[in-house]
């Protein structure tokens, strides 16, 4: 592993600034360790030839004396985002050869502030699943492996890829999408911080959408710190999507030393789950004690809804995807399979073109908007949904962030749950609540568990206060040390 | 009350209508996409209009201006928060499968509408709603033996579908309220009503039932687009309904194309192949929400509309009801008539644009704002009638001559000479003339055959070239005559 793939973002960037190392030098570390770690299948496009191009105009730029603020700093997409005359798929069949005409309002924002593309990283079908197994492209392999047993095991997902290119130190940071968990699980699972927007935060404009209320952009970094500077350059109002909010985007890196004295924050009792491991609550209640000794006040908050959260997400994002995903009919691009009339051609290419978890949600989808089911189904989530954003409004009125552990388990091995769709979908028990109150919440990596495996702890913020949950994270970041590399670069085994 | 007549008795029809009215706006309701009538096919789609993943709408603030703009000009509630839905259903030339709608929430609310009908009677007609929706694209089956091709240059047009309450009760009804609420559109600007370019299109949905009966079993009839359509479809299908109720039949609920080549309706799909559209809020889209002083402020610049200038008509130049209604069925008209009008004999003017402006209009095809006399010109013409400059008959001459040349009445007046003789003295030699040839007849006259007075004006006249005032030539000669 080069050094230069071990710096983090603010480190690269910091040293580029002192030219220290070319953006060339770091693009061609970064290209080398993802040719290393290829069998992992993090990435769905390379982009190398791109990358080098991009390098190498921003060490142009440099030469100017005239860099962008990102300038030269090596990192992945994930390939629910369109970029401009790159393939983007979605992981699915059924946008096969589908290069848009396009970029996306995030990935283009980072674009112009200088960061080079490596690639278009693997992903769960239509961002549906928590494991990264779902991918048309195949699954992708955690970087990570407990102690003592050499299974594979799930990067999490949906942003599988991007969290295990960023754990495997192929790409300074990346982005993914959250839409329930997307972007905190894989984090947790792969041992890097990830945060969620609040939604609104971040554009959605071209990306790919999944379920249009809850999906939000955000950062995969190695830091709180790089991903504070990675938030910056992603956020801020696009006139082109309508639910993204008219705020100003704040510096969020210059907040993030800060600390957390006289913050309070709350310890929701009814995320005690069932079932929860001695070793996730010993490091929840490590997470309490960290954040009491750095001079937070900590308050028992009840968030009594929490137990419908679940269901409440897989009505909601089933039928928003269930119409989102009507599009892919094979008229205009991707995937057309054949048939002797419209009706056969849409069922030829629907059928061959979406996967079991795919086709699974748009028919739970289709059922709850049903004449006759909406009430029941629909109508009822929106209210509980409305309760359960009810819930944390009311908690805030009492506390400034709200700790939580992110998954309930460390990464599994491949092909575990695959069998059980609600074993799967319990993994984002404790990232759903905050995805259906639209809050910004963001899970550290904060320790090791029994077998060796990272676990995070999820910090939920109030709405457009992405600093405060910054500040708090960058608490525990300090406290937990958390410094341990991932299996396949040589760590503990 | 129209009512038709079957074999068993009478029967009343029910029809409500549902109006899809093309907003006028340069750009689709939710892209910058130009919406030009013509344009080659799929010359004028964005990527949201043609739903590329990850592309997102957003509003245009014109076409929610027009909508209420028109839900005020039919005097209907303005919602301040109005929702959009998506309505899902696959077609190829709905490439987003789903149109995204107003379902439960319309921006416009209940309204009204009145309608002339042929007796001078007027009726209200009430409006149920007016919401915003996208059109889809076309589909053309007849430019290939095996595939469809699809143009989309329509997908994304804003519309507005108008709803009317089940308050007309036949043809003659259903196609006043078409053409009023085509006129009231026009006034207001925001439809440009052109049926034929499918900018007013009309689904029709009927039920008959014995007079003072519960409403029957309705029939909705697609795609009906044209008033003379409207009519074929309303008469046919009304008597297909009734010929199945009186063999002791029922009428299956379901919807009905009209075919225009043939005249009828025939079954689409019945309510067991009715599409669920699965309704639900768009979650791509806030709520809109609106601004009272917004609205007052649209409301402040509302033109007059037809109702209202009507009555001004009637009271202001006297002009009869029945022309007032045909005055201001358009704009341009009524603005035409305003401008002959002011300052001069209303009814006067209303005659002549429409009897005679209309006759050779009809005659040439011409729209009015293309007519070769000008409102000014024809204001010219009915000065020198009532200055007796002209009489009227050559005033019908003059007119004639303005129509081939475009000039004004004036010019032609001297040009040809026709002024007015109104010096006594000259219509009395010719009087004196007329009288000394026609000798025997004065003396007829004289010995009481009045009738020959008439003739003797015909003399004169002649003799003038029709140029002598006629009130003049009526006076002396009846002081000559004794």
């Amino acid at each position: 592993m080069s050094e230069l793939t071990r710096l983090t973002l603010a480190e690269a960037r910091d040293g580029l600034g002192r030219g220290d190392f070319s953006a060339r030098e770091i693009t061609e570390a970064h290209l080398s360790a993802i040719e290393q770690a290829r069998s992992l299948n993090m990435f769905i496009t390379e982009t190398p030839e791109r990358a080098l191009a991009d390098a190498g105009a921003a060490d142009e730029r440099r030469a100017r004396g005239e860099p962008l603020t990102l300038d030269g700093l090596p990192i992945a997409v994930k390939d629910l985002f369109c970029t401009d005359g790159i393939l983007s798929t979605a992981a699915s069949h059924i946008l096969d050869g589908f290069v848009p005409p396009y970029e996306s309002t995030v990935s283009a924002k980072l674009r112009d502030a200088g960061t080079v593309l490596l690639g278009k990283t693997n992903l769960d079908e239509f961002a549906m699943g928590s494991a990264n197994v779902t991918s048309y492209y195949g699954e992708v392999e955690n970087p990570w492996r407990a102690r003592g047993d050499n299974r594979r095991r799930v990067p999490g997902g949906s942003s599988g890829g991007s969290a295990a290119a960023v754990a495997g130190r192929c790409a300074l940071a990346a982005i993914g999408t959250d839409t329930g968990g997307s972007i905190r699980q894989p984090a947790a699972f792969c041992g890097i911080v990830g945060l969620k927007p609040t939604y609104g935060r971040c554009s959605r404009w071209g990306i790919i959408a999944f379920a249009s209320s809850l999906d939000q952009a955000g950062p995969m970094t190695r830091t709180v710190r790089d991903a504070a500077i990675m938030l910056r350059h992603m956020a801020g109002h696009d006139p082109k999507d309508s639910t993204s909010a008219p705020r100003e985007v704040p510096d969020f890196e210059a907040v993030i030393e800060s600390g957390v004295r006289g913050m309070r924050i709350g310890i929701p009792k009814e995320y005690r789950v069932d079932g929860m491991s001695s070793e996730l609550e010993a490091l929840w209640q490590q997470g309490v004690n960290w954040l009491r000794a750095a001079g937070a006040e900590i308050v028992e908050v009840s968030l009594p809804h929490t137990r419908y959260a679940l269901p409440t997400y897989y009505i909601i994002a089933p039928a928003e995807a269930s119409s989102n995903l009507a599009r892919y009919d094979g008229v205009r691009y991707g995937l057309r399979v054949e048939g002797n009339s419209v009706q056969e051609m849409y069922e030829n290419t629907r059928g061959e073109g979406f996967g079991a978890e795919v086709r699974r949600r748009v028919l739970i989808g289709t059922y709850v908007l049903s004449a006759g089911y909406y009430d029941a189904y629909y109508l009822k989530a929106q209210k509980v949904r409305a309760r359960i954003a009810q819930d944390f409004a009311r908690a805030y009125e009492k506390v400034d962030a709200i700790l939580t552990p992110t998954a309930p388990t460390a990464a599994f091995p491949i092909g575990e749950k695959m069998d059980d769709p609600i074993a799967m979908y319990l993994n984002d028990v404790f990232t759903v609540p905050a995805s259906l109150a639209g809050l910004p919440a963001i899970s550290v990596p904060a320790g090791l568990s029994g077998e060796g495996l990272p676990l995070g702890l999820q910090l939920i913020g109030r709405a457009f206060d992405e600093e405060g949950v910054l500040r708090a994270a960058r608490v525990l970041e300090e406290a937990a040390e958390f410094t341990a590399l991932p299996t396949m670069l040589g760590g503990s085994v | 009350m129209a009512t038709l007549q079957g074999r068993t008795g009478e029967w009343e029809m029910v029809i409500g209508l549902e109006v899809h009215a093309q907003i006028v706006s340069n750009a689709k309701l939710f892209s910058g996409a130009s919406t030009a009538f013509g344009a080659e096919p799929n010359s004028q789609v964005s990527l949201v209009d043609a739903a590329m993943p990850g592309m997102l709408p957003v509003i245009n603030g014109y076409c929610v201006e027009q909508a209420v703009r028109t839900g005020l000009g039919l005097k209907a509630e303005i919602n301040l928060v109005s929702v959009f839905d998506r309505k899902n259903y696959f077609y190829p030339d709905l490439p987003q499968g789903y149109q995204i709608s107003q379902y439960s929430r319309p921006i416009v609310g209940k309204g009204k509408l009145l309608i002339d009908l042929p007796d001078g009677a007027v009726k209200e007609i009430g409006i149920t709603r007016l919401h915003m929706e996208q059109d889809a694209g076309k589909s053309l089956h007849d430019q290939h033996p095996t595939k469809s091709y699809v143009d989309l240059n329509r997908s994304g047009v804003a519309l507005m579908e108008i709803v009317s309450e089940p308050d007309l009760r036949g043809p003659e009804e259903a196609t006043a309220y078409v053409t009023k609420l085509r006129s009231i559109l026009r006034y207001l600007g925001t439809c440009d009503g052109n049926m034929d370019q499918g900018s007013l299109r009309c689904d029709v949905n009927l039920s008959v039932r014995r007079p003072g009966e519960p409403f029957g079993t309705r029939c909705e009839i697609k795609n009906v687009n044209s008033i003379r359509f409207i009519r074929q479809a309303i008469e046919y299908e009304a008597r297909r309904q009734i010929e199945i109720l009186e063999d002791g039949g029922t009428i299956d609920q379901e919807t009905r194309l009209f075919d225009a080549s043939r005249g009828e309706t025939r079954s689409m799909r019945s309510k067991e192949e009715a599409h669920d559209y699965r309704y639900f809020p768009d979650p791509d889209l806030l709520p809109l929400e609106l601004d009272q002083s917004w609205v007052d402020e649209i409301k402040a610049t509302l033109p007059e509309l037809p109702d209202e200038k009507k009555r001004r008509f009637v009271e202001d130049y006297g002009v009869p009801v029945y022309d007032a209604g045909v005055l201001v069925a358009d704009r341009e008209t009524a603005d035409f008539f305003e401008v002959v009008a002011r300052g001069r004999d209303g009814r006067l003017a209303s005659n002549w644009v429409i009897g005679d402006l209309f006759g050779l209009l009809n005659k040439s095809g011409l729209a009015i704002t293309e007519s070769p006399i000008t409102a000014e010109k024809l204001g010219g013409l009915l000065d020198l009638i009532a200055d007796n400059t002209i009489s009227g008959r050559i005033a019908k001459e003059v007119f004639e001559a303005m129509w081939e040349t475009g000039k004004s009445a004036g010019d032609i007046v001297e040009e040809k000479g026709l002024r007015q003789i109104t010096d006594t003295g000259a219509i009395e030699t010719a009087i004196d003339e007329v009288l000394a040839r026609e000798s025997a007849k004065v003396e007829e006259y004289r010995s009481g055959k009045d009738k020959l007075f008439g003739f003797f004006v015909g003399q004169v006249m002649k003799a003038t070239g029709g140029k002598a005032n006629p009130k003049l030539v009526n006076e002396v000669l009846r002081k000559k005559l004794g």
